[in-house]
Parts: C-alpha cells; structure tokens; sequence
C-alpha cells in the first residue's frame, strides 16, 4: 500500500517542532508499524536526510520503549497493543497517517517522537519498592502461601509496562493508572503490607509533584493501555491512600 | 599467558562456601569510599547495582535505555530454574548441577555450575520477599513446568511475563538505593570505553544519548553487564538495541573473549514473513509442555497446504509426522533447543516447511486442549460433556497458562492458534559464548568484570531453557558482591580515581576520532546495509549447522564488508544530539569484527558440541546416525581469545576442562 505519513519533527527539547509530510510506498500489510518506519527512515537516509527519531527497543510489546501518539490515539487504532505492535493490516492503501509524540506537561519531547519519561522513574523511585536487602538468608519462598486469587491479580497490576499511553491519551494527563498498578501490586501480597502507608502516600505526593493531572474517572486510559491494566487498579490505590490517611 | 580459572581447591559441594570464609572482606565504612561502575541494567547488572548499593559501595549504573526497567531481560517468557525441590520430584541442586553441565554438552566450568545450582533456590526467595508475583497453586503455594532437557519440574514463573516481572524486582531494588542516593543512574547513556590506569580497569568513557555529550566514569572497578551478541545475525530474538559493544570494546583492551561461535538458535519462533523484517518472536520454549511439533507425513499434503488447498486441521492423526517424537521417544518434544532446532531444519531442508517460505513446521496444542477440557469436566464434574463444552474447557486452561502468548502470536501472523496449529521455525536467540571470566566472574583484566549474558560461563556449549534468568540474578545477587569485596579489600585507601589523566584522555581521544569519523564520513550506504549483509553471511555460513569451506568463506566476506563499511557507510546527522543512526554505526562495526572471530572460532572447533554443529562431526550409523558427535580428546577446552589487533590475528588460549563429578558422555535424548 501506498501511504502519506504526517509525522512531529523536534530537533531537541528547546527547538519548535511541526508537522512534516512523508510518503512511502509498497508498504506491505504484514509489517508492523515500526517496519514501516524504518523503510522510511532508509528512505531518508539514503536521500542525505536526517531520519525520525523514535524510540523502541523489544518490538514484541514488552519493554515500554515505543510510544507514538498514531491518528490521535496512544499506540494507535488497535487495541490491547503497543506501537511495536501494531500491524499495517489495520491500514488501507491511500491513507494518510499521522504521528505524534506522546503528549503531557510531564513528558517533554527530546526529539521528534522521543519523550522524555522521567517522572515516571522518580515516582517509582519515590516508594516502588520493598525494602528487602539480598541476604541469601530470606525467608523460604514457600513459607508463606499466597491465595492464587491475590497472586493473580497483583500478576495483572504488575504486567503495566511504564509506557505512559495513560497519560497521553488522559485529557488531564492523569498518571493514575500507572502509579495505581504499582500500589495495587504490593498492596496486594503480604510482602507490601509493610510499607503500605507510606508507600501510598509517596508515591502519590511524587506523582502530583511532577505535575500529572488529577482523575476526573473518564476510563480513557483503561482503553488505550496496552496491557489491559483496568481501573480497578485506581479505586485499590484512592482506597490505600484513604487508609493512609486516617 | 596460560588461562586461570581460580576454582577454590577442596569438594565441589564445599568451594563456594569455603571460598566465601576465607575472602577478604570490606569493612562498611571503608566501602563508602569505594566506587563500582556498572555497566547495562538489565537481571545481571541490575541485581548487582543494588546489591552492591545495599552493602555500601558507590554504585555508578549505565543503560542505554531510559530506564533499567528496559533491559532485554524483560523480554523473557517462560520462567527461572531453582533447585527447590518444591515438587518432590526428586530434584536437588547436584541434580540441577548436572542436567545444566549435561545441557550444555560438558563444555562449562563445573566449579561455576555448581555454585549457580547451589545459589539458585535463594533467588526464588529473594524474589518473592520483594513481591514478584510467581504463578501460583490453588494452595497458595509457588507453581512450577518444565522446560526442554529435564525430566523434572523446576521452573518458576509468572504467566509468559517471567523475566519482566523479575526485572521490575531488581528494577525496585534499584530504585530503593537510586532514592538513599546510593547508585547514580544514568539512563540513555552508552559505555564506548573502558579505561585502564595501571593495568587495572579504572573507569569508562560513556556517551550521553541524549545530548551527545562524551563524558569520563572514574570507579575502583566496572563490572560489564551489557547482555547477549545475537544480533550478530541480524535477526534473532534480541532487542533492536542489544549489542557487543561494551563486551567488544573490552575485548580490544585486553579481555580474552571465549567460545564466541557459541550461539542457541530457539527452536520455537515465529517464522519470517519478509525481507523488511526488523527482529524476530520468539514463542516461549514453555509451550512445548502442551504443544506437539509435526509436519506433513506425505509431500503431497505439504504442497496441499502451502497452496491453501489444506489446512492442517483436516490432516489425520497418521497424516502427520511428530518428528520428534519419532525421534526422541524419551523426550519427545521437550528434547533440548539444539536438539529441536537441528531437527526442524532436516525436515524443512527436506523439503516439508508448511509455509510458503518452506521454513515453518506445526506446533500444535489441540491434544493439549482436549486432554485439559476432559480433565476439567471431570473436576467440575460435567458428566456427558460435549466435544465443543470439553474444547471450552480445555481452551481455558491454555488460555490461562499461555494467554499472551497466544495474543502475541495472533498480532503478528493475524491467525488463531486455538483454532488452528502455530507456525514456528528455528531464529538465533541467545549466545552462550561471550567475555572470559573466572570463577570470580573477573576478566583477564584486573578489576574488570563480566556477569550474565555477556559472559561465557555457565552454560557450556548449549543453554537450557530458563537457566538465563538464573545465572544473571546469580551472578548479580548472590555472586558477585562477594567476589568483587575481596578484590576491592585492597583498594580501601586507594581513594578516588581522578578522570583528568593521559589514560582518560587517550581513551576519549579514540572514542571521539571514531564518532567524528561516522559523521564526516558521508559514504552511500546505510549502517542496516551492513547489518542486514553481515547477518546474512553469519545465517548462511555459521547458523544451524557449519563446515569447514563455509566458514573459511565468512572469514573472507565478512572481511571485505568490514573493509567496504569502514569506506562507505554513511551516518547523517550531527555528534551533539541524540542521533540513533550513530548509535547503530558503532555497534554494527563492532558486530562485523566480531564476526570474523565468531568465524575463526568455528572453524578453530572442529567437533561438534550443543549449539555448535560441524558438518563434518556426525555420528555415520548405529542409533545415532546424523546426531552431533563431540571430541572430548580432543577439544575438551574453553577457546579464550586474545585481541591482537586484526579479528582473525586472535591469539588462542586454552583453558582446560575437567570433570570430577559429572562423568563425561555422548548426549542421548533418545
Ligand atoms: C525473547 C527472549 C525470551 C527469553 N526467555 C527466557 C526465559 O524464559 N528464561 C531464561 O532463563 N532466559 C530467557 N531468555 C534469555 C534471558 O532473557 C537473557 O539471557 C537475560 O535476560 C540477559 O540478561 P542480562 O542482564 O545479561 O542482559 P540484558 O537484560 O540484555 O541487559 C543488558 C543491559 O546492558 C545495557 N547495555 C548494553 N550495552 C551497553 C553499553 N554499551 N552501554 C551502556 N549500557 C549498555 C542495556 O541498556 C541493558 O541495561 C530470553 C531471551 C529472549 C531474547
Ligand atoms: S498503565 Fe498501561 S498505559 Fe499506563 S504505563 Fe502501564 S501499561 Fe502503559
Ligand atoms: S518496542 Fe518494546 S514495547 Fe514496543
């Protein structure tokens, strides 16, 4: 298929970016997305041009890396996927795409579709762990079951990947969704209850201090996150906090 | 030079515990005067930079990703070994010990086998105290499967999400001492060299990946964590960005690198689909518990079904060929991944690939599905269920044990496996060879070390599955932060190691003439031109199976396209930005040399051994015939290179092998 692609140029974080128009041809429907990229970006290169900057680095959905804002939404028209993910078969010949970084005050564009996810490395830092030091003397693993009920929901908190589709695609560049995977996670198994309180509050403090948006509970997020984190996660994380705050 | 290994004297099963009562140790307050640079994130190095942090050294840590949350580990499916016994299947760590030294077809280290057994049921513990969610029993017990090699059930995991969740475990370990201020992260940053002062490693050139800024590390040691070379071949299961670079840049300064020709092609991957393809899939080795590989008895079938006259489904039972099943009755489909990739290859070579491409065979889960529906409908105690309910049933339970599996692979190839069989084929997935260690896990150079992927230790010639995620979280966790103390013991008063000296200065020097070099290059073709080339070259003539001709050619093509590339590759764009072109140039030059070394080193090894197949080292009758025949006589040696200044100038040195507690023997999984 033939395609005209519209994508964000940025030289660097202080620099204006815009729109700029691409065409590539013979793109095949197997490809995904970045495939597609690339045979543009060796079409630039091989035209003396400077390529698209973009990230990605697992391209099978896992690492986080990819996060390009396709047609006005976080990873693109499919669901349940990331950019890397995606396949041109969810496109026709003719069409024109567009693509954008993801877009949030907290999240400042390097370069063209790279952003910077910083602030999502500062709130896990601010209480994203267990304080458990290796030993080699840790308790057996199996001295203290765990329902396979609670296991496997603190399984499905935990596959969030740190993408920051939420945020993009939250009209208040909410960071909820992220940071509520992560409490419900630990809030979850025994291990967390610990450090509970504290956590919580830490981690939400950080999250506000980035300059994330509040929920205003549009479910936008749960929709476009690649890895089907659902709100529930939220309500666990506005319950934690409301238990540490009495 | 002759190769030491530093194996401690005395019984297998004491070294490692005697080793750790007689080494120096660092008292705690001396250890905040010592600085530790990690270079690479991912389970190795991560578990490492946290550990060391939790004991009190200054830990500088490196990635080129934006976070260590990034690192290829998290790209790991199927799950971690441990010696737990949890079963009672009769597993024990000598048993560990040994299947992992059989695995590999006897050509690890036993001392560095042993202690990785021994250490790997603490892992599990650790993991669980910081809350990774293990796949668990109806009990609330930790759940394990089994994986290709092993007739025991040993495997932790969680979901097809293994290596992520374990990452994110170190990943929060990490992020507790980067809060206490006691690792300094520098994410999107590249190591391009390290810096020797005095013979010793001192300390690392890095480029800022963001700015583009060339800045010195000072550290009293660097430890390389920088992860597997596959990408040596192009395409292979690895991430766009995983390199050689750190393990490469260290080889030229010194550090011998071993069996380098050692590479695991997955048995289990999602086929090609075109010449566009960026990477390939893998399909976790964990579907091999319940699904059955077969192609096409009858060659008429297989043409049936290329041309979409056939589907698979309408194949009977005696229509289809489980090859290896036919082959290896004691195994069946969970024979090792030499094993099964090998054997894929004779069926497509022979002309029976179901795909259009002839490189694809079945793997098939709707006995899987049947078996587990009529299981569950006697549970649940469903009495006459019907074909379609017990196929409900049995979806389920599939579902749940491979549920993102089975996504991933319907994204890609847009089919569904429950209805209808996977394609997979053989891809390059994991190198066992890589930078020479001791059983400190220090390289030749002193102070410099080398842990998980990136070094060649553990796993011989062949890895089994699930021993990665292992020897990494061993290496990092348990390992590692007492080997390093009784080196560092010596450097209490050293103080801190300036950045504004000759060494640094040479170092940087170097480094900054070859970037300028990319950049005003301005050649006519593109650095993935050369990486698509040379992958080429390493698939055709050191892949699956090597002979002598082959890869005396490789030796010979990948040298003239070294010298095309450093003539005309051409990198657009500036030094003082982030420029992923520039990035990619230097790692594709490092990739190309080696892959001359690659070459040299399997031509060197004229047996065949795990991964590593000779052609001309097969058995020719009896039972075995067509099987890879080892040389213990006479290649019974780990192959540690030294640099000297031409790839194929490597210098050969031996470290000898011997085996005390595992008594040598031809593999049979028959
Ligand atoms: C798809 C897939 C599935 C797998 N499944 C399993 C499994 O189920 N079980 C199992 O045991 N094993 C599995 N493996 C193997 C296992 O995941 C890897 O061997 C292991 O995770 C490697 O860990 P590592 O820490 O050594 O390296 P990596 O996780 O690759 O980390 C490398 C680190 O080095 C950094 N780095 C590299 N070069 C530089 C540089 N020059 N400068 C700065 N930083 C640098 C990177 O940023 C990264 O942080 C799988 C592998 C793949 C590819
Ligand atoms: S919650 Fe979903 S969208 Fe948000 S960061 Fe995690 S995986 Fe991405
Ligand atoms: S590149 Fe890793 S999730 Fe897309």
């Amino acid at each position: 298929m033939d395609l005209t692609l519209k994508i964000w140029r940025q030289k660097d974080a202080s620099s204006k970016g815009q729109m700029v128009d691409y065409k590539v041809t013979e793109i095949s429907e197997h490809m995904s997305f970045l495939e597609m990229m690339d045979v543009l970006n060796e079409q630039l290169v091989n035209s003396g041009e400077e390529p698209v900057a973009f990230d990605h680095d697992c391209r099978e959905g896992i690492c986080g890396m990819c996060s390009m804002y396709i047609n006005g939404e976080a990873h693109g028209p499919d669901r349940g996927v990331t950019t890397c993910q995606l396949h041109m078969r969810m496109f026709k010949d003719g069409d024109t795409i567009t693509i954008e970084p993801f877009r949030a005050a907290a999240f400042p564009v390097i370069k063209d579709l790279v952003v910077d996810r910083m602030a999502f490395e500062r709130i896990q830092q601010a209480g994203g762990y267990i304080s458990v030091n290796t030993s080699g003397n840790t308790q057996d693993a199996n001295s203290l079951p765990i329902s396979k009920h609670a296991a496997d929901e603190a399984m499905d908190a935990a596959t969030c990947i740190g993408c920051g589709a939420c945020v993009a695609t939250c009209k208040n560049s909410s960071a909820m969704l992220f940071v509520g995977a992560k409490v419900s996670q630990y809030a979850l198994l025994p291990q967390g209850q610990v450090e509970a309180i504290d956590r919580v509050q830490n981690m939400v403090a950080q999250m506000d201090l980035e300059g994330f948006g509040n929920c205003t509970n549009t479910g936008a997020c749960e929709v476009e996150c690649p890895k089907g984190i659902s709100l529930d996660n939220i309500a666990r994380m506005n319950r934690e906090l409301m238990k540490a705050n009495i | 030079m002759t190769l030491n290994s530093r194996v401690p004297k005395g019984p297998i099963k004491d070294k490692w515990t005697d080793y750790k009562n007689k080494i120096d140790l660092v008292n705690p307050a001396n250890k905040r005067h010592i600085d530790v640079i990690v270079v690479g994130t991912g389970l190795a190095g991560g578990s490492a930079a946290a550990t060391l942090a939790e004991l009190g050294y200054n830990v500088k840590a490196f990635a080129y990703q934006d976070s260590p949350r990034r690192a290829h580990s998290i790209a790991a499916q199927g799950g971690i070994n441990a010696a737990k016994n949890y079963q009672g299947d009769g597993d024990s760590t000598y048993r560990l010990f040994y299947d992992t030294v059989k695995g590999g077809d006897y050509r690890s280290r036993e001392a560095n086998v042993y202690r990785l057994a021994e250490v790997s049921a603490n892992i599990i513990d650790q993991c669980v105290a910081q809350g990774v969610p293990f796949a668990r029993d109806y009990g609330g017990l930790l759940d394990n499967r089994s994986f290709g090699g092993v007739l025991v059930s040993r495997t932790f995991y969680a979901k097809g999400q293994t290596g992520q969740q374990l990452l994110l475990g170190a990943y929060s370990a990490m992020n507790r001492q980067i809060a206490r201020g006691k690792i300094e992260m520098f994410n999107r940053h590249e190591m391009l060299d390290v810096v020797k002062v005095d013979g010793k490693a001192r300390g690392i050139i890095a480029r800022n990946l963001i700015t583009g800024e060339i800045e010195r590390h000072s550290a009293h040691a660097v430890v390389i964590a920088s992860g597997g070379y596959g990408n040596v071949f192009f395409l292979s299961t690895n991430a766009m960005g995983s390199n050689v670079s750190a393990g490469w840049k260290i080889h030229k300064k010194g550090a011998f690198f071993a069996n380098p020709c050692y590479t695991q092609i997955h048995p289990t991957c999602i086929p090609r689909s075109g010449d566009y393809q960026s990477k390939l899939t893998l399909m976790s080795e964990s579907l091999r518990n319940d699904g059955r590989i077969w192609v096409p008895k009858k060659m008429e079938d297989v043409m049936a079904i290329r041309e979409g006259r056939k589907k698979p489904t309408d194949l009977s039972e005696e229509e289809r060929d489980y090859y290896l099943e036919r082959r290896y009755p004691a195994f069946g489909n969970l024979v090792p991944r030499d094993v099964a990739s090998r054997a894929a290859k004779e069926r497509c070579d022979a002309g029976y690939g179901v795909n259009a491409t002839g490189e694809a065979v079945y793997l098939d889960f709707a006995s899987a599905i049947d078996r587990y529906g009529k299981e569950q409908a006697k549970i649940q105690n469903i009495k006459n269920a019907s074909d379609v309910k017990i196929y409900e049933l049995g979806q389920a339970i599939i579902e749940a044990k491979y549920g993102n599996l089975f996504q991933m692979y319907e994204k890609i190839v847009d089919e569904n496996p429950y209805k209808t069989p996977m394609m997979i084929y053989p891809a390059v997935h994991y190198t066992m060879g890589g930078v020479w260690v001791d059983y400190n896990l220090m390289t030749t150079v002193p102070g410099l070390y080398c842990i998980g992927e990136a070094n060649f230790s553990d796993h011989g010639a062949n890895r089994l599955g699930a021993s990665a995620l292992m020897q990494g979280l061993a290496d990092g966790y348990f390992v590692l932060p007492y080997t390093i103390g009784d080196y560092l013991s010596d450097d209490i008063r050293t103080g801190k190691i300036a950045t504004d000296t000759a060494e640094f200065d040479e170092a940087e020097k170097d480094v900054k003439e070859r970037l300028d070099f990319f950049i005003n290059n301005k050649g006519e073709n593109s650095v993935d031109y050369y990486h698509k080339k040379l992958g080429k070259i390493m698939w055709e003539k050191c892949g699956m199976s090597r002979n002598e001709k082959g890869l005396k050619e490789a030796m010979v093509e990948i040298k003239a396209l070294r010298e095309d590339f450093w003539k005309n590759v051409s990198v657009p764009g500036g030094l003082e930005e982030m420029n992923p072109e520039l990035e990619k140039a230097g790692r594709v030059a490092d990739f190309i040399e080696l892959g001359e070394l690659f070459a040299k080193d399997a031509l060197s090894r004229e047996e065949s051994c795990g991964g590593h197949f000779r052609e001309e080292s097969a058995e020719t009758d009896g039972p075995q015939k067509g099987e890879a025949k080892r040389n213990d006589k006479d290649f019974a040696f780990v192959s540690g290179w030294e640099f000297k200044g031409e790839p194929a100038d490597a210098v050969l040195h031996k470290e000898e092998l011997e085996f005390n507690d595992i008594e040598l023997k031809q593999r049979s999984y028959k």
